[in-house]
């Protein structure tokens, strides 16, 4: 997995737009998809092209783009909050099969730029999905930031943002600071 | 279009905030930010809506959730604020410890000494326990752990303990 690069997409990525909340495609669940076929390619390709271009930015889903499919990317490996990771990938159709130690922090996500908020997660997750363009299907065991960083872009392919998950009615905050 | 700040205090029951909304709906009012906690039991809101009704509109809608006498309300034109993107450094402010006057005073005293911003404020009263969670923005350059140290000293002389740390976001 570690040695997995967007080069083996064989397609370029685009930059796409970014979408924010209350836009509809975040709210909805996305559609699985074949990740053998030539525009999950190209999403998975887009999606890590828009990541690589986004200040802060270690993981992008598809609804994000505003397209509604479970397909997603992310890339921990700079954070300082990474324990184990597993460098740059894209998931097709990933699952979390196993979490367990949750750990309250607090999130920030680019599709709802002007808000934070408190989120409790597992810091430890078994996470399966396919990989495009060969379809191949991998099991990711890890923990800390990049298992947040999965569940958090699990959830985006569910239709399912931060503040859907936040820990209370005062744990949404107003952002102070902007990347 | 004005901005106005709505109180709601009092006695709780179940309904006061479907009463409260449904009649500033039914003036058209948008409700922007709000806040809603219990404080010692006592139903305490805040509102800041946008509409066209007047002060004294909006007034006279609400009476009615007065009538029994154990809830008040307040209304009052705010003008639009505007928060600017700010280079301050969030933190978490916590203290606790037997409750005594002036644990508050003592504490905040130190972070606005140094120009720093509470930007949200829980206290609970709970037994003895005094406890007391802030959001506070200190200002970039601001020396962190002396103003830390400052806030540890001013909780030590009325005999709690403070802690601080960043109110870190993970970008995801």
């Amino acid at each position: 997995m570690s040695s997995w690069t967007e080069d083996e997409l064989g397609v370029p990525g685009r930059v796409l737009p970014v979408v924010r909340a209350p836009d509809a495609v975040l709210s909805t669940a996305g559609a699985e998809v074949d990740p053998c076929a030539a525009e999950t390619v190209q999403l998975a390709a887009d999606l890590v092209a828009t990541m690589r271009v986004s200040p802060g930015c270690v993981g992008l889903a598809a609804p994000q783009v505003g397209v509604g499919v479970r397909v997603f990317c992310v890339d921990v490996a700079e954070h300082p909050k990474s324990r184990t990771h597993h460098g740059t990938f894209v998931l097709c159709n990933a699952e979390v099969v196993e979490a367990s130690r949750n750990e309250k922090a607090r999130e920030g996500c680019m599709s709802v730029p002007d808000l934070t908020g408190d989120v409790k997660r597992a810091t430890r997750v078994l996470v399966r999905g396919a990989l495009p363009g060969t379809g191949e299907t991998v099991t990711i065991a890890t923990d800390a930031f990049e298992a947040r960083a999965l569940q958090h872009e699990i959830d985006h392919c569910a239709g399912l943002l931060f503040v859907d998950r936040a820990a209370g009615a005062h744990a949404i905050y107003a952002r102070k600071t902007y990347l | 279009m004005t901005l106005h700040a709505i109180t709601v205090l009092g006695h709780d029951r179940p309904g006061i905030i479907a009463e409260t909304t449904r009649r500033l709906a039914e003036l058209g009012l948008n409700l922007e930010d709000s806040t809603m906690t219990l404080l010692r039991g006592h139903f305490a809101m805040t509102l800041i809506c946008a509409g066209t009704a007047s002060d004294a509109e909006i007034r006279d809608a609400l009476v009615p959730l007065t009538a029994d006498g154990t809830l008040t309300v307040t209304v009052r034109e705010v003008p639009e604020e505007h928060v600017d993107a700010t280079d301050a450094t969030p933190w978490v402010l916590t203290v606790h410890g037997g409750d005594r006057p002036g644990i508050v005073s003592s504490v905040v005293n130190e972070v606005a000494a140094v120009g720093g911003n509470i930007t949200d404020l829980t206290t609970r009263l709970a037994g003895e326990l005094y406890l007391l969670v802030a959001e506070i923005d200190l200002p970039s350059g601001v020396d962190v752990a002396g103003v830390e140290a400052a806030i540890r000293s001013a909780a030590a002389n009325v005999g709690v303990v403070a802690t601080m740390h960043p109110a870190e976001t993970d970008e995801l």
